[in-house]
């Protein structure tokens, strides 16, 4: 049995996939989901091997899900947005259904998906997993999951970012949360006018930077709003200075 | 330049014409006609700036250039007289001159009102093409973006989506639905037309809306319209509530889970039509600043355009509730 999900916050969309699903009696739909927090609880508890999903939901949605999965399985979005398709594909979705779609284009996904697995067996799957999620538009907000509790976090809240292990640590004024991404995940995706890659553990605001300080000979270290202070690698120096115009 | 240029090259012709007349010496005639050009100049000049600032009728042109033309002259006359006193014969010629020299001079102004005349009009045609295609292109994008926000796609996409559904399992409920979003496209484009309609109008085209989102959401949608007995013929401008109420159920429904209501209620406040929509909204995860999404800064545009007033609309956050409140002034 290939396991699926569904994810869509319409329900009449759900069952619409449902139906088109009805076809094929090897697919199996493990749980139907109402929004990305379902969706992450439902997608850690079932593995599933496939899940359709909307990316316009309440609270996160669907790219932001998909980060906080760890092993995301097969993706196929269903929206009503066209304007989403690029990043779709950069996140490795097998096809981006728009919305309302016909029995015939719903097909031609699943042979997509039944080819892509065949060939290449799950190797698709794992290489999604160390790929990362580009956001092309500037992103003003970060998903973090604590336990079974998700958190929004607004960009303008971070303080600074460390490298910890595979891992890395979003500092706010209250709190610290881990995300499963890589630095340069955060480099690429944050707005290079506002967030500097100072180091290579470390990435800050510029509206939390007080002061740069000379710390031995040719070294130095960013002073933060916060009294935190940060070292500067010799060209996260240099990139520092050229984002500041000095 | 090209101004100064061209009394130059009259002054070096006067002075040949005036020393080929036999009459005068070479320093005569050279200052005869530096004298002549630069005054001509200035009075040149005098006409050019006041054809600038404003444009006087035909019969008043050609008295202002006789005029000028007089007064170059009689000023010729007069500053060539104190300064070439000592010229023999040179006072007998100038007065047997002066004839010749009033049409010359007023040939000169002449020439260069008609220059400078058509010359101003020229660009003012241009400035005015320019503006002109400005300000048709802006009217046209206006025009796109106002048509691209009332067609909605992703509703209309969604509903699509949603009838496309129910075709299946309940062919009834989605004829229903078809008829639904038909009588609220329908409704879209008439009241484009339309400056001002009734409260009870307006709140039956968004009933419309209301019900397609309603079957879009199923349980999680709810609505609640509460309204004073006056306030059904009262009027308001047409499509106005549309975008408020949208980005109600936007934030509703985006930035919370589970049930939501959405709450008007419509009352009459000092002789004004009262609006108020309660939708729940989640401050820590609402995105910057709900009130300035799109939809809020449109109608604000619109009734400042209407009423030239900004404080018809205004927005509030309390606790997990978001109101948008709106008083639209009657007619007396």
């Amino acid at each position: 049995m290939i396991k699926v999900i569904l994810i869509d916050d319409e329900p009449l969309a759900r069952s619409l996939v449902t139906e088109y699903l009805q076809a094929y009696p090897q697919f199996e739909i493990v749980q139907s989901c109402n929004d990305g927090f379902e969706g992450v609880k439902a997608i850690t508890q079932h593995k599933p091997d496939l899940i359709f999903l909307d990316i316009q939901m309440p609270k996160i949605n669907g790219f932001e899900m998909l980060e906080l999965i760890e092993q995301p399985p097969s993706v196929i979005f269903t929206t009503a947005f066209d304007e989403y398709a690029i990043k779709a594909f950069e996140a490795h979705a097998i096809d981006y259904l728009l919305k309302p779609f016909g029995k015939e284009r719903f097909d031609k996904a699943l042979q997509k998906w039944l080819q892509q697995n065949s060939q290449a067996g799950k190797q698709t799957n794992a290489a999604l997993v160390n790929e990362e999620i580009r956001n092309p538009e500037e992103r003003n907000r970060i998903v973090v999951k604590e336990g079974s509790h998700i958190k929004i976090i607004p960009v303008h809240d971070i303080l600074y970012i460390e490298a910890y292990d595979d891992y890395v640590k979003i500092f706010t004024q209250k709190e610290m949360f881990l995300k499963k991404k890589t630095m340069s995940f955060f480099e690429q995706s944050l707005n290079p006018s506002q967030f500097v890659r100072v180091h290579r553990s470390y990435i800050i605001p510029l509206a939390q930077l007080t002061k740069i300080e000379p710390l031995e000979k040719d070294t130095h270290i960013a002073l933060l709003k916060n009294g935190a202070k940060i070292p500067l690698s010799k060209t996260g120096y240099l990139k520092l200075k050229t984002v500041l115009g000095i | 330049m090209i101004y100064l240029g061209w009394w130059i090259v009259w002054i070096v012709l006067q002075t040949f014409v005036l020393f080929n007349t036999g009459i005068l010496s070479w320093y005569a005639a050279i200052n005869d006609a530096i004298i002549t050009n630069v005054i001509l100049a200035a009075g040149g000049y005098v006409m050019i700036s006041s054809i600038r600032f404003y444009h006087p009728r035909q019969i008043l042109r050609l008295a202002w250039s006789i005029g000028l033309a007089l007064g170059c002259v009689f000023l010729i006359r007069w500053i060539a007289l104190q300064l070439l006193a000592n010229e023999i014969g040179y006072e007998e010629f100038l007065e047997k001159s002066m004839i010749i020299r009033a049409l010359f001079s007023w040939l000169m102004i002449s020439i260069i009102t008609i220059l400078s005349w058509m010359w101003f009009y020229m660009r003012e045609q241009q400035e005015l093409e320019s503006r002109k295609t400005n300000t048709e292109k802006l009217a046209r994008e206006a025009e796109l973006s106002k048509l691209r926000q009332q067609l909605q796609p992703h509703f209309l996409f969604n509903s699509l989506n949603s009838i496309s559904a129910l075709v299946g399992t309940k062919p009834e409920e989605a004829r229903k639905m078809i008829q639904e979003l038909s009588d609220f496209l329908r409704g879209t484009i008439k009241k484009d037309d339309q400056q001002f309609v009734k409260l009870e109008e307006e709140l039956k085209h968004l009933q419309l809306c209301l019900e397609i989102e309603k079957v879009r959401f199923g349980y999680r949608l709810k609505t609640q319209i509460n309204q004073e007995e006056q306030t059904h013929k009262m009027l308001l401008p047409s499509l106005l509530l549309q975008p408020l109420v949208e980005n109600a159920i936007k934030f509703g429904l985006y930035d919370t889970i589970g049930e939501i209501t959405i709450r008007l209620d419509a009352r009459v406040v000092d002789y004004h039509l009262y609006i108020r929509i309660e939708n729940p909204f989640d401050p820590e995860t609402s995105q910057p600043q709900p009130g300035t999404g799109f939809g809020l800064n449109s109608v604000q545009r619109r009734l400042y355009l209407l009423y030239g007033r900004n404080d018809l609309l205004s927005t509030q956050q309390q606790d997990t509730v978001f109101t948008t409140e709106l008083k639209i002034p009657q007619p007396v």
